[in-house]
């Protein structure tokens, strides 16, 4: 059609496909409007409503925020003291987590994900099963069982009394490595995938060239599959940790009264009621989860992995 | 092979030179650093699959309490979730409001996605990242968000409004995955049609719909599952008139947790296992649709 327009002479032809090209376009927006009004109503404006009230609940002005930065008392930080209280210690503790989580189900993923792309299809299909049975169960689902796995009557403990290495049960629910544990399990699998992907997509002569040009195994896995499997990395770290900055079931039925993230911090200001300080708490998350999202974007390329993973 | 490879480099005595010098240990070397990564994949697959597979013994058990191996089997809490109006109607409510995002996160979703994968006009990321965003943006926010509306428009506690509440969440998941098959489908197909005398209409039912079924089954299926399991906003937006599955699993976990609870889990994730068999088969058909056509690329 394009060309049409192209070698088309006329000024009169030309007129006639930008209108019905036009025409197109204006066809596809109006599949679009259904869902993008829908949206707008039950989605983009309650959120922004939300976030608004941080600046006007329940007066004008910084208030809540001034509330959130009131300052209790310092805490030595390597070389400086940071000014604390209870909300930027959770915030902290919420980012001290998702760095762990995102951390560990890299280092647990990455061998999986390599596993699965370097054996043949119909294997990695078969092994895949056991990555997407727990990514389509429930979260609660997850959680329940590390209740029963974790808990004072649970296997784990049961386990260890049988076998005569601990006289008492040892507390292992509702502490700080129940929420590792945890948030890891349900996380694992959006780590794994998308670096399977990526690895998947690489192409093998490199590796080959590599190889028959004299590289180590392990040189060749440093020099070339590494990097070429940085797209998925990144992707499946910046997931992982902004799903762990925004946890709520796991960390709340399974971990300690001291384990409390800004999800759950967020739930409890809704209750007090104290909507103002919600929102305020909503908008600082917000606006972390996408200051990673940019710095991830511009150190290492997130644009790169939707592109660059299928080919 | 490699001789070969590297005669095309034009250095053939660099290529030599390993093939030459590596020691008779190299190849087992390697096997044993295999047998490492495939231990550590196992572990963590088993780390992966273990606790699933625990809760499914616990729901058979006699105990009356949670206990693992159990003492002996019984199918008493699966007469109980069964046997009780609380539990039955709290699942029938999920499958309800399951049923109605899945249809409309659906409908509006695949209309969406042909705009956006076909569509060539301005702001056409910007709209694509807003529609995707309610899968990135943490639940709470959007949670409060909602609650905060529907407190105001006093709707707190029906169903349908957590149904609308729900179709927000699940509609990126249908976007992504007719997305996908979208990018996937050769246009020429539908220029086929239609010069064979078909109107936009027939050629959109009769050759683009069937080609990107599986998309929007799989994006259905998503849909779904994201409405069932969803509990975040549920616990705001479902008040007392509007219990769901999870938010009563939720409750029960949080005061005394009988295996009730397992006998859920259970079926829940026999359902799990269903929707990924589906999604499996639905994968498997839309890449021999694929790769049934010669690409447009090559």
């Amino acid at each position: 059609m394009a060309t049409v327009a192209r070698t088309g002479t006329t000024d009169e032809q030309r007129r006639r496909f930008a209108r019905l090209e036009r025409g197109v376009q204006l066809r596809y927006l109006l599949l679009l409007t259904p869902a993008a009004i829908f949206l707008v109503v039950f989605y983009g404006y309650p959120v922004a409503a939300m976030l608004a009230r941080s600046f006007n609940d329940p007066t004008w002005g910084l208030e809540n925020f001034r509330r959130l930065t009131v300052v209790r008392s310092h805490e030595d930080w390597f070389l400086f003291s940071m000014p604390m209280n209870a909300y930027i210690r959770v915030f902290m503790l919420t980012l001290r987590i998702a760095l762990i989580v995102t951390l560990i189900t890299l280092l647990l993923g990455y061998p999986v994900a390599y596993t699965l792309a370097s054996v043949g299809a119909s294997r990695a299909n078969l092994l895949m099963i056991f990555v997407l049975v727990p990514f389509w169960t429930s979260i609660l689902v997850r959680s329940y069982a590390w209740m029963v796995l974790l808990g004072r009557e649970g296997t784990i403990n049961r386990l260890l009394i049988r076998s005569g290495l601990r006289d008492e049960p040892l507390q292992l629910l509702n502490t700080r490595f129940a929420v590792y544990v945890g948030m890891v399990h349900i996380l694992l699998p959006f780590m794994i995938l998308p670096l399977y992907s990526v690895m998947r997509g690489i192409d093998r002569n490199y590796l080959r060239a590599a190889e028959s040009l004299g590289g180590r195994p392990f040189d060749v896995f440093r020099h070339i599959f590494f990097p070429l499997s940085l797209p998925g990395i990144s992707a499946g770290s910046l997931v992982v940790f902004i799903l762990s900055l925004g946890f709520y079931i796991t960390p709340a039925l399974i971990g300690g009264p001291r384990d409390v993230m800004i999800s759950m911090m967020i739930f409890q200001q809704v209750n007090m009621p104290n909507w103002g300080l919600a929102a305020a708490l909503a908008l600082i998350l917000l606006v972390i989860a996408i200051v990673i999202y940019l710095l991830f974007n511009k150190i290492l390329g997130v644009e790169r992995i939707f592109g660059g993973s299928r080919t | 092979m490699s001789v070969q490879e590297a005669r095309v480099l034009g250095e053939p005595a660099v290529a030599q030179r390993p093939r030459a010098r590596r020691p008779r240990g190299a190849t087992r070397r390697l096997s044993l650093s295999r047998l490492a990564l495939y231990g550590i994949t196992g572990l963590v697959l088993f780390y992966l699959v273990f606790p699933i597979i625990v809760v499914i013994p616990v729901s058979f058990s006699s105990a009356a309490f949670l206990q693992f191996p159990p003492p002996g089997l019984s199918l008493q809490w699966y007469e109980k979730f069964f046997g009780r109006r609380d539990w039955i109607d709290a699942t029938l409510l999920s499958l309800r409001i399951a049923m109605i995002t899945t249809v409309i996160a659906t409908v509006l979703g695949t209309l969406a996605s042909l705009a956006l994968v076909r569509g060539r006009f301005r702001g056409r990321n910007v709209i694509n990242a807003f529609i995707v965003s309610p899968m990135i943006i943490p639940a709470i926010i959007v949670a409060i968000g909602v609650y905060f509306f529907y407190a105001r428009l006093q709707i707190v506690g029906n169903w349908w409004a957590l149904a609308i509440a729900h179709t927000a969440l699940a509609l990126p998941f249908v976007v992504i995955n007719v997305s996908a098959t979208l990018y996937g489908f050769d246009e020429r197909l539908e220029y086929a049609a239609m010069n064979l005398g078909a109107n936009r209409r027939q050629t959109f039912l009769k050759v683009t719909l069937p080609n990107i079924r599986p998309g929007i089954f799989a994006g259905a299926l998503f849909a779904f599952i994201t409405s069932f399991d969803e509990l975040v906003v549920a616990l705001f937006v479902s008040g007392t008139g509007a219990v769901t599955l999870p938010r009563k699993m939720w409750a029960e976990l949080r005061q005394q947790i009988d295996p009730t609870i397992a006998a859920v889990s259970t079926l829940l994730i026999v359902l799990s296992v269903a929707i990924l068999l589906t999604s499996e088969l639905l994968r498997q058909r839309g890449e021999r649709l694929r790769t049934a056509l010669p690409s447009k690329d090559a």
